[in-house]
């Protein structure tokens, strides 16, 4: 029963929100920079470095090269706006938002697909055989993840009876303490899968620009001045997004479920010291692995999808009663 | 499906340790380094134990408490250490044993936990106990041994999915039937231990034959050519 | 009724005139302009008309020809169904006959007979028609034969080629023993009516084992024709040997046509379906899917790449078929008609974004004279409208929001999704594994996808006929934009088309499922609001919003301070010189990962060879590098099948001895028997 205004205020709430996402995650991927620098014994870069960077690339000219089309140079935004829009659609600081019924779980995995089309069709446009190789084998690793993504969201889908992001995090909200194994199969499969989509250790460096070693990096190389901000923000979103879902499907605790000043506080401390937690178990594993050759990628995958199919199966054989 | 969440907490750990059980046959099914193979079964004796101590600890079953700590002992600890010395004196602790075709391979294993969970059906329908969800894992872990037998080369690591079936015995017996008469439960360790031992015997007498510990290579011995 | 008549009857003789009117191409090139096509496009129109009233409520109509044979006449029936798909024959056509006049050029001088061309054309389009008229086997099978043979004589077009000859004659054999199939299934249920029309069909119930035998042959009948692995190998062959906008009708209508035909055969006709029925299409939809997907990715022949993703999405649609027909059987009746929805959906958007391609490979190749992509390159800069609409029809394929694609796929994981509600616990756990394929097939089409458009049109071009490539006529451009627009119509307004589909469905089975209900057309919520929704139009207005933000943003930044022009330079080149087109990632590099994966289930011939200068033995002169990859449908199926029956044809060649006295000796045997028959 909300009158005009207040349904006004509740989608101006949702947009602040998503902009509130989009500022906070350079601040992640610092953080998790941050822990990993500790543990190497090196000096961290200042908290805020990637601000720094973003605010020098957009004030830096855009250089094209001679073949680059239409398609390169609206890609970063055709980019950037999908990822914009999937982080508007997640549950973040508030469960029920409005715009969260505009797209569900399927939908949000379309989106990136979206996305990801486009960077693909970018490193190919200006005719150089890294943007090739890095279009190539994003789409190959894209095309592996997607069975292990889906299942997890089935395994979700078929727990609370719904597609629907808020849905979700609702059911798994209002149930007491309980041991899962899908839902514990699940999340190992969502954390392989996040980490191949992401693009971090060990299916790609994001720190390097060796051809033996880049994927996204690969396919960016091109980008100047603006849209290279673009395209990095874009990622550090697509990396923070990934983390808040891990983080708001499977711990939800602490998450708000009303527009309370108060609850909101509550949820902005909790999902900080989450995302925290996660950004540092993160760092330590980045830290212990090595990165895989390319061709092992399908078997890190593999075992992605089988843990997500034994989540599954262990809900249907387990708990359905 | 909202009665699961409200069985008690134990209830729910002995599920979710019984899927930890089934990725660990998986796991095994999938590893080709032979030292990888025998430390994922010493952690499937390890789950094995902790999920029949925590069954005794439910059902007030003392003697369940003794078979925890015999599996703790012998599955997680002794024939693991027996695997890895006889693996070294032998010089093929650190080798290789390719699986064929994992990818099939790991369907197929998929394929019969479905199986497995189709041919349990109708028993569950008529049980009461909630542990009766676990046999369909355990009849899965007897088909995926056998699995693993099929699909390996080497001998040691057939030993080792022998051993996983006969896990997958042990844990049909417990959540079936809360445990075997403790007499047949002596008897089976012993007859373990002592394929165990006899299979060392053999290895040596095998590569001393045939001068390599390929199963493959087996037909060598055979009397006639074709 | 009787503007609806006239339309009827308009959309049949207009695509039967135009046939004739082309018999005069040949002398007369120019009519082809004026009469031809221009009739075909008042058939198309003529059709979208039927299919628009048949939506406004309009009640069907029957009607009796004194065609045919004298006990036996021509039964013709419209209902929603039928006007569905005539809808979508009409659309296709429509387009066609926009892009024809300028594609037809090329073949104004050459050695080809316009008239035949025209003249199958025609024929063709009128045979489609008439198949999804039709109210009885009789009618059906005769339209049916008309369509497959004109379209022989369509693939046959281009006779010079052996390549053309030989799918020529695979594509009619195939279609001969499909039609056949066919012929067996219907006769099987005219056997229990005792009357070949459907309306007596409708009325009898069949024993489940002949039903079951019905179902069987109607499935390889209409499954031959419709593509569905391992009976799709004449589509490879035989769409890109057919000129382009044939290839179009083909691939876009004709299949259609096919899966018209089982939906009426097991929806309508057979009446109560077996749930066994639902797995084996099922398990055929997926297994055809990913087939088609992967081969698709090795290809470098666009149209044949084109041909396989059609494959591909028949597959699609008949996971949705075989899930509705799950759901039916088992008492869903609400996730069945979900199910049937899906099914129609991607029919509606199959037919739209490969015409949408193939008509675009047909303009690529008249104007750039290739069709390997191997060759081609930078065709953005020299075809731009072509490419924008090319790349709407590559988002649509790929399954992306906001397009249509994006909408039967999401359609369909919703049905996969209530499995739960099913009973049986092994149905429970492989519909979730069979839409885990699903989406596996959808990641691999994307990227197939970003390798045709990245290849043909992005970087630099890698021949010289493309390198001068003009843009299309406006007819080509037109026609493919009119199809563009409705690819992305179709995605944002699902809950009006999900809406008209639900009326098809509550014809066919009586059963409903609530579109939009609860929350307006915005909200496209098929089972409930809270379980899954999914509002295209928002998402659009979301994109609009943004693009306004940031051109304010834009705007004002270059107030503030000037904004040079952007400069252009060499792209990074690791300071070894200018790149050149060959540098480039080429169509077979990029599929090379997923190849690697999926090796073992394909057959993989790879050759590289390397020419050794004659003077210096340690200097390569050439590097030859082919690849091809062999259909192991062909190897596992087809060559066995040859070989067996040329083992059998040989041994009952015995009989011919050329010894006369044998002769007479069966003669005389064979009389006695006769003789011995009659007492």
């Amino acid at each position: 029963m909300v009158d005009n205004l207040n349904a006004v205020a509740v989608w101006w709430f949702a947009l602040s929100q998503t902009v509130l996402f989009v500022l906070i995650a350079p601040l992640f991927t610092s953080w998790v920079r941050r822990i990993k620098c500790y543990l190497q014994n090196r000096q961290p870069p200042v908290l805020l470095q990637p601000y720094r960077d973003l605010r020098r690339l957009f004030a830096k000219k855009v250089i094209f090269a001679h073949n680059a089309s239409v398609v390169f140079r609206s890609a970063p935004y055709i980019v950037c706006g999908t990822t914009v829009m999937a982080a508007a659609v997640i549950p973040f600081l508030v469960v029920e938002i409005p715009i969260a019924a505009m797209a569900d779980a399927i939908v949000l995995v379309g989106m990136f697909a979206l996305g990801r089309f486009f960077l693909a069709l970018a490193g190919l446009d200006v005719g150089t055989s890294f943007g090739g190789m890095g279009s190539s084998r994003e789409m190959t690793i894209a095309a592996l993840a997607e069975p292990a993504m889906l299942m997890v969201v089935f395994t979700l889908a078929m727990l609370a009876s719904s597609t629907n992001l808020s849905t979700i995090v609702t059911y798994i909200l209002n149930q007491e303490l309980v041991i899962r194994p899908s839902l514990l199969f699940a999340l190992l499969a969502l954390v392989l899968v996040g980490i191949a989509e992401t693009g971090r250790f060990p299916v790609d460096n994001p720190a390097t620009h060796l051809e033996l070693t880049m994927i996204h990096e690969a396919m960016i190389l091109e980008y100047t001045g603006r849209q290279l901000a673009l395209m990095e923000l874009a990622a550090q979103l697509k990396f923070t997004i990934y983390a808040v879902l891990i983080v708001n499907l499977f711990f939800p605790w602490g998450i708000s479920q009303s527009f309370a000043p108060g609850a909101l506080l509550l949820a902005a401390f909790a999902l900080a010291a989450k995302l925290a937690v996660l950004g540092a178990f993160l760092a330590i594993s980045e830290t212990a692995m090595a990165k895989m050759r390319l061709f092992m990628v399908p078997t890190f995958l593999a075992v992605a999808f089988t843990l997500a199919l034994l989540g599954m199966l262990s809900f249907i054989m387990l708990e359905s009663l | 499906m909202n009665t699961y969440a409200d069985l008690p907490l134990l209830q729910q750990t002995i599920q979710t340790l019984a899927a930890l059980v089934l990725v660990s046959s998986f796991a095994l099914l999938a590893q080709s380094r032979v030292i990888a193979t025998i430390q994922v079964f010493a952690w499937q004796g390890l789950l094995l134990a902790v999920i029949t101590s925590l069954i005794a600890w439910e059902t007030g079953l003392t003697h369940l408490y003794i078979s925890a700590a015999m599996t703790l002992a012998l599955k997680a600890f002794f024939v693991p250490w027996l695997l890895i010395r006889q693996a070294r004196k032998l010089g093929i602790l650190r080798e290789f044993d390719a699986v064929i075709r994992p990818g099939i391979t790991l369907m197929a294993a998929g394929s019969l936990v479905i199986f497995c969970y189709n041919v349990v059906l109708p028993i569950q329908r008529f049980t009461q106990s909630i542990t009766r969800d676990a046999i369909a894992i355990s009849l899965a872990l007897v088909m995926i041994g056998m699995l693993m037998l099929i699909t390996r080369r080497k001998a040691i690591t057939q030993v080792v999915a022998f051993m996983s079936l006969e896990n997958g015995l042990f844990f049909a017996a417990i959540s079936a039937t809360h445990g075997m008469p403790m007499v047949v439960e002596l008897g089976v360790a012993f007859d373990v231990l002592i394929a165990a031992v006899i299979f060392g015997i053999f290895f040596f007498h095998i590569r001393d034959s045939i001068e390599s510990l390929d199963v493959d290579q087996l037909s060598r011995l055979a009397e006639t050519d074709e | 009724m009787s503007i609806f008549t006239v339309l009827l009857g308009t959309s049949l003789c207009a695509a039967f005139g135009s046939g004739i009117a082309a018999l005069a191409a040949d002398r007369q090139p120019a009519i082809l302009d004026w009469i031809v096509f221009p009739l075909l496009a008042l058939s198309g129109i003529a059709a979208i008309s039927v299919c628009l009233m048949m939506f406004s409520d309009f009640p069907g109509y029957a009607v009796v020809l004194p065609l045919g044979l004298p006990w036996l006449q021509w039964h013709l029936h419209i209902d929603i169904l039928a006007g569905f798909f005539l809808g979508i024959i009409g659309i296709i056509t429509f387009a066609v006959s926009l892009f024809g006049p300028g594609y037809l050029r090329e073949y104004f001088h050459s050695d080809y007979s316009l008239a035949v061309l025209g003249l199958a054309t025609g024929l063709f389009i009128t045979g489609m028609q008439l198949v999804v008229m039709a109210d009885d086997a009789f009618v059906f099978m005769v339209a049916w034969e008309l369509m497959s043979v004109s379209s022989y004589f369509l693939v046959a077009y281009e006779h010079k080629e052996s390549a053309n000859r030989r799918a020529a004659f695979l594509y009619l054999l195939m279609a001969q023993i499909g039609a056949l199939f066919i012929l067996l299934g219907f006769g099987v249920l005219a056997a229990f009516a005792g009357d070949f029309s459907f309306e007596s069909i409708r009325i009898t119930t069949l024993t489940p084992f002949w039903a079951a035998i019905s179902f069987s042959l109607g499935l390889v009948g209409f499954g031959m024709k419709a593509g569905i692995v391992p009976l799709h190998v004449w589509l490879p062959e035989a769409h890109p040997a057919a000129p382009s906008h044939i290839s179009a009708l083909m691939s876009g209508v004709m299949l259609k046509v096919a899966i018209y035909g089982f939906i009426r055969l097991v929806f309508d006709l057979l009446g109560e379906p077996h749930w066994g029925w639902g797995i084996v299409l099922l398990v055929a939809g997926s297994v055809t899917a990913l087939y088609g997907v992967l081969y698709a990715l090795m290809q470098h022949d666009l149209k044949r790449l084109l041909a396989y993703h059609s494959v591909e999405n028949i597959g699609i649609i008949y996971i949705g078929l075989g899930l509705s027909i799950i759901f039916f059987s088992t008492g869903l009746y609400t996730f069945g008609v979900l199910g049937l929805i899906a099914a129609l959906y991607h029919t509606l958007n199959h037919a739209l974004f490969k015409s949408l391609l193939f008509l675009g490979a047909g303009a690529m190749l008249a104007r750039g004279h290739e069709r390997n992509l191997e060759h081609m390159g930078g065709l953005i800069h020299r075809m731009p409208w072509t490419a924008l609409f090319f790349l709407i029809g590559c988002i649509s394929i790929s399954a992306l929001p906001p397009f249509n694609g994006f909408v039967s796929e999401w359609l369909t994981f919703q049905t996969a999704l209530q499995a739960t509600k099913l009973e049986s616990g092994v149905l429970r756990a492989v519909i979730p594994i069979t839409a885990a394929m699903l989406a596996l097939t959808g990641a691999l089409a994307a990227a197939c996808f970003v390798k045709v458009y990245g290849i043909a049109f992005l970087g630099q071009a890698r021949s010289r006929h493309v390198r001068h490539a003009r843009e299309a006529s406006r007819g080509m451009v037109l026609a493919q934009g009119l199809l563009a627009v409705l690819c992305l119509l179709f995605g944002v307004l699902p809950t009006v088309t999900v809406a008209a589909l639900n009326r098809i469905a509550d014809d066919l089975t009586g059963y409903g499922v609530v579109a939009a209900t609860q929350k307006g057309w915005l909200w496209l919520t098929p089972i409930a609001p809270e379980v899954a929704s999914y509002s295209a139009p928002l998402i659009l207005l979301g994109v609009f919003i943004a693009i306004v933000v940031w051109a304010c943003l834009y705007f004002y930044a270059r107030r503030r301070r000037r904004i040079q022009p952007e400069p252009r330079k060499p792209a990074w080149d690791c300071g070894f010189g200018p790149l050149n087109s060959r540098m480039q990632y080429s169509a077979t590099a990029f599929a090379m990962p997923i190849r690697h994966v999926f090796r073992s289930l394909m057959r993989l011939h790879e050759d590289k060879v390397r020419e050794m200068d004659p003077r210096l033995p340690t200097h390569p002169s050439a590097l030859r590098y082919q690849f091809h990859a062999d259909d192991i449908s062909w190897h596992y199926l087809y060559l066995p099948v040859e070989a067996l029956l040329h083992a059998a044809a040989r041994r009952v060649s015995r009989i011919q001895t050329g010894h006369l006295r044998h002769y007479l000796a069966y003669s005389f045997f064979t009389l006695l028997l006769l003789l011995w028959l009659i007492t």
